[in-house]
């Protein structure tokens, strides 16, 4: 190879390389949407699915079948509520959508921000565990001292594998990033 | 000698000009120079890695807490790891490559000497920011290597700098990836076709595109955990609504092509040293490449065997368990090939082909352990146990450093144009091989039993077996002084070298004088003399 086109040839490969890093670290960034689409489609993760009012109305219901669903809560260890299920079962029927209620306490003396993150085991019922009301869908504000009842609407779809007897929803909630830095400084001592 | 390399030293007369002393060093962009920057290098971080082993071998000589605070062992472990894989063996690598590429494929240089020299002086800059935590207030790195939050969000004043000098230490490698595909894409000399490739040029080659795949993931989980620790994005944070399991997907789609990169260039040293103290054509060479080839596709869609008990459902267990378990067959192959090489041969064992032949058998043992591992029922029994980190240090110490000695004693008469201490070498050998598998072999039984890996004290139960490793690490760390002795005396002088140095060497680094002028192969090398396709 003549010297000019050894140069051209050396600039092509560098240019196609860096563009291939360039591309990978992008890719590196996109498993993250990737993986939450993987996790929705196929239930991993006990990623639960939503439902509208209108297609909850629409699902058929299986009187013959009755599934056990179990509640858990669980608190982050640095957030200051006590949260807890006011049912921790409950018998239903595949298609009859069930209203269940949990309780918030904000035991901090200033106002906390946070969110609950849900999670079905097992998880190949995640699939066919929707819900048309929940208050994870939103972050929720309780005041000093608050107690907040919060409701959950779901439906367990019809399809639910016959082997799955019981379902269990857990929640786990989390103090929002914002609130949680701001708070030490909101925070007036406690008295001793 | 050809008629191309005495070519070569009549024209050393008029452009071997280079600045003496530091400044040499600093400015080289001379192949040769760079190649034994890195070696020294390399050397040098293998020795700090060393001695971090060491203390944690020490602590874990007796049960109880005797020598250093629980805090400062996982920072040892930690640091252990990263600076053996980045700063021993990724770098010994591309020291190697800097070496032997340019005179195995009749090249006078890498395509891009400038971008060659930047890439080697990031690293001293690199672990001048990692060791430099050792001394921080919170102490250095203590999560482990693979960097998993939260726990390593939870880092101190070290945190930030661990995560530069990762970033570092991957556009090092990089740009060192980009100019070796560069270099044997476009220099290679006329007649040496990509089918006559010694094979150590295929495993880079091969080695090369993986960093290029996979470092940049690296770069931006590193990236990711910066964020979410200082600018308040939440990746790996359930409370944002991020997944800290997550990180873990992201690393190890790194991580595996990670470990390839650490080992495919050890099976090109170790298929061009066999043929030639066995004085036979290496057998079967294009299944050796194509092997090559599938290992490295193989490693982008194993990952999450590093994470079986995270929690995946069965049907992600059981790909990643058949996949990781199909790695065996090119690899089975290509052991397969070394013995069938060797097979009815005329063989001699100086010290070179005896790394070779303990590299064969004792990678051999590690890659058995793995395919246990990759068995997802029985890896839920031996994750986080002494089993993994016997089966790494396996292919890690006894594979990729093993071949990193045997290359370094096979082609040092080359380098330096003395022959080494033969009886030195052998000495080296003997205590080194000894002693790692005194070493490595009881942490298997110790992971078996249930001993779990980074906790700086145990249940008296294993007591005897922790002793038994702690004295072979302590007779493995101090044989390797002796190749330091070896190299010295090499480099002062010695019996001096011919150009073909063993018996049975072929291909075009043999055909130069030893040493090679600092120039080589301006000329490019008459065709007739690329044999290849052998070696």
């Amino acid at each position: 190879m003549s010297d000019a086109k050894l140069k051209q040839a050396n600039s092509r490969v560098v240019r196609r390389l860096l563009a291939t890093t360039v591309l990978m670290f992008a890719f590196g960034y996109a498993l993250v949407p990737l993986y939450n689409v993987f996790c929705e489609i196929t239930g991993l993760n006990g990623k639960t699915g939503r439902l509208t009012d209108v297609e909850a109305a629409e699902t058929t219901v299986d009187m013959s079948r009755e599934v056990t669903i179990e509640f858990v809560t669980n608190v982050s260890s640095d957030m200051p509520w006590e949260f807890r299920p006011l049912q921790s079962t409950i018998k239903v029927h595949p298609g009859v959508e069930t209203m269940v209620e949990f309780e918030a306490i904000n035991i901090a003396q200033y106002e906390v921000t946070g969110s609950a993150v849900p999670s079905v085991a097992p998880s190949a019922a995640a699939r066919y565990f929707n819900k048309t009301e929940c208050f994870c869908f939103s972050q929720q504000s309780l005041a000093a001292g608050e107690t907040k009842v919060m409701p959950v609407r779901f439906i367990v779809d019809p399809g639910l594998p016959q082997k799955v007897k019981v379902v269990t929803l857990a929640y786990t909630f989390f103090e929002s990033l914002n609130t949680a830095e701001t708070a030490p400084q909101l925070a007036t001592p406690p008295p001793s | 000698m050809s008629e191309a390399a005495t070519h070569d030293d009549h024209h050393d007369d008029h452009h071997d000009h280079h600045p003496s002393g530091l400044m040499r060093w600093i400015t080289t962009t001379n192949h040769k120079d760079i190649g034994t920057l890195y070696l020294l290098f390399s050397l040098t971080m293998f020795f700090i890695g060393g001695i971090m082993a060491m203390v944690i071998r020490l602590e874990l000589f007796q049960p109880g807490l005797q020598f250093v605070d629980p805090q400062f062992f996982n920072s040892m472990t930690t640091m252990h790891a990263l600076v053996m894989i980045f700063g021993a063996v990724m770098p010994a690598w591309t020291g190697f490559a800097n070496w032997m590429i340019p005179i195995m494929i009749g090249a006078p240089d890498m395509a891009l000497p400038r971008l060659n020299n930047w890439s080697f002086w990031i690293l001293p800059f690199a672990f001048t920011l990692l060791l430099s935590t050792l001394f921080m207030p919170g102490g250095a790195p203590a999560g482990g290597w693979t960097m998993y939050p939260p726990l390593v969000l939870q880092t101190g004043a070290a945190f930030p700098f661990l995560i530069f000098a990762v970033h570092f230490m991957g556009a090092s490698s990089i740009a060192g990836a980009i100019n070796i595909i560069a270099t044997v894409f476009n220099m290679r000399a006329p007649g040496m076709t990509l089918m006559k490739l010694p094979l150590f040029v295929w495993t880079w080659i091969i080695t090369a595109f993986l960093l290029i795949a996979s470092i940049p993931v690296l770069a931006g989980a590193v990236t990711m955990l910066l964020t979410d620790k200082f600018f308040g994005t939440a990746f790996f944070s359930a409370a944002g609504g991020g997944d800290p399991v997550m990180f873990q997907h992201i690393f190890w789609f790194f991580g595996h092509p990670e470990v390839y990169i650490l080992i495919l260039p050890a099976f090109g040293i170790v298929s061009a040293i066999i043929p030639t103290f066995a004085r036979k054509p290496l057998f079967g060479y294009s299944s050796m490449v194509y092997a090559t080839g599938a290992i490295a596709f193989l490693s982008f869609i194993v990952w999450a065997h590093h994470m079986f008990t995270v929690g995946m459902p069965l049907a992600g267990e059981l790909f990643f368990m058949y996949t990781t378990i199909l790695i065996a067959v090119p690899t089975g192959l290509k052991v397969f090939n070394w013995v069938a090489t060797m097979w009815r041969s005329s063989m001699t064992f100086e010290t070179p082909m005896l790394f070779a032949l303990a590299f064969v058998v004792l990678f051999t043992i590690g890659g058995f352990s793995g395919l246990m591992l990759g068995v997802t029922p029985v890896d839920f029994q031996y994750h986080d146990t002494y089993f993994v980190v016997a089966h790494f240090h396996y292919v890690l110490v006894t594979g990729a450093v093993f071949a990193l000695m045997a290359g370094a004693y096979f082609w040092l008469p080359k380098w330096t144009g003395n022959m080494y201490d033969e009886k030195l070498g052998q000495w080296h050998f003997w205590t080194s091989t000894i002693s790692v598998n005194v070493l490595f072999f009881p942490q298997h039984f110790l992971g078996l039993a249930g001993m779990p890996r980074r906790i700086p004290d145990y249940a008296v139960q294993f007591a005897d077996f922790n002793m038994v490793s702690s004295i072979g690490g302590f007779v493995f760390g101090l044989s390797q002084l002796l190749f330091v002795m070896v190299v010295v005396k090499c480099i002062r002088g010695g019996e001096k070298a011919t150009d073909q140095v063993w018996e049975g060497a072929h291909g075009l680094e043999w055909t130069l004088p030893s040493p090679p002028p600092y120039h080589s192969f301006t000329v490019a090398p008459e065709p007739s003399s690329i044999e290849g396709g052998m070696r």
